[in-house]
């Protein structure tokens, strides 16, 4: 299954990650439906918009630290996650 | 009433998520694959983790094309949108000359990319173009192969004509939509021609604009086939934006990794400034 289109074992990873993430909303989603409503952001939002928002602040951090340090993308992914935790609980 | 929820019309959508997913999805988590791989050939490749994102991140020549790609989308809207509603505001408002006016505003749109480019090829040329031509028998030292400001003067006058007529007709849809009535007010107030234009032909315009100002971002900043035909990305690299730098890459040196890697930013750019767009859009709609 792998091998097809030379798919490697990490992207498979990373995009096994966003569809669980992806599900795991959808379930919470119809569990518990949720309201647009403010917080720190300027905007109102839903809880896709947070998540979307995180998730694309994850791909720039992950970026910036490439750019500009040398130190480990596992720092990046420690500094995305708490980010994501902040934005979708208060943001 | 209790209403019942039925949501099996959804299942209509299925054929075109399963066509979005062949033709987009799977494409990109391709792209995705590739950009953490390095290929010589079929069967051939070397898995290499973040080294293409951070070759390409402080790659110069990159840089280089995504300042030039920002100046230019920067220059286009800063030319074109104000361009465009002066000219919707000098139409006619109805009648035979509003439609002449129209369709003449409209030809430019309906020329394809690289006959634009053709057009503006052999018009500025300095021996038979009558643009060139002219310009250099007038005593201006004018040669788009070969000077830098020339050649981008050149290519945004090329973009101004061929685009500028999209946010002309956008704006003079905002404008006749306004109705008669706010004109008259304006008029009982003894509003100057100013203060109608700017407390309510401008307001009123907002969300076309918004629109407006997002095609013409988009259209742009993924430009390709007018300047490649105009200039070649000469002379040098100057007018060689992000989307020639990435094809000369991706094809003429087959550099797939490198490539992948750098069209995820540069998806990643697109994404970010059409999200913003979008929630502004959505957001103005929510106050209206």
């Amino acid at each position: 299954m792998i091998d097809w289109m030379n798919w490697t074992p990490t992207v498979v990873i990373f995009f096994a990650v966003i569809a669980s993430i992806l599900a795991f909303m959808t379930v919470y989603e119809i569990v518990s439906p949720c309201r647009e409503r403010k917080g720190f952001l300027p905007i109102e939002t839903t809880r896709g918009d947070r998540l979307f928002i995180s998730l694309l602040s994850t791909a720039y951090i992950h970026l910036t630290f490439l750019a500009i340090s040398d130190v480990s993308l596992w720092v990046a992914l420690a500094v995305s996650v708490a980010w994501a935790a902040v934005l979708l609980r208060w943001g | 009433m209790k209403k019942i929820h039925n949501n099996r019309a959804w299942w209509l959508v299925l054929p075109v998520f399963l066509l979005v997913a062949f033709s987009a999805l799977i494409p990109l988590m391709t792209v995705v694959n590739y950009s953490v791989q390095d290929i010589f050939g079929p069967g051939q490749t070397f898995f290499v983790g973040t080294e293409w994102f951070k070759g390409v991140l402080g790659d110069e020549r990159l840089q280089d094309s995504l300042i030039r790609q920002f100046m230019f989308s920067g220059a286009v809207l800063l030319i074109q949108i104000p361009f465009g509603i002066g000219v919707a505001l000098m139409m006619p408002k109805s009648g035979i000359k509003g439609s002449l006016c129209l369709i003449l505003i409209a030809i430019p749109l309906l020329i394809p990319w690289n006959v634009v480019g053709t057009i503006w090829q052999v018009f500025a040329r300095g021996d038979i173009g009558l643009f060139g031509w002219g310009l250099n028998e007038l005593g201006f030292d004018y040669n788009y192969t070969g000077n830098t400001v020339d050649a981008w003067l050149t290519v945004l006058l090329m973009d101004v004509w061929h685009w500028t007529p999209l946010v002309a007709l956008l704006c003079y849809s905002g404008l006749r939509a306004i109705p008669e009535a706010f004109y008259q007010a304006a008029e009982i107030d003894r509003a100057s021609k100013w203060a109608v234009f700017r407390y309510i032909q401008l307001p009123r315009l907002k969300s076309v604009l918004i629109i407006a100002v997002l095609l013409r971002f988009m259209d742009s900043f993924m430009i390709y086939t007018e300047p490649f035909v105009l200039t070649g990305g000469g002379p040098g690299s100057s007018t060689t934006f992000l989307s020639q730098t990435l094809t000369t890459m991706a094809i003429k040196q087959f550099d797939l990794g490198r490539a992948s890697a750098f069209s995820l930013i540069y998806f990643l750019i697109v994404l970010v400034i059409s999200w913003l767009f979008f929630t502004a859009i959505t957001q103005d709609d929510k106050e209206q």
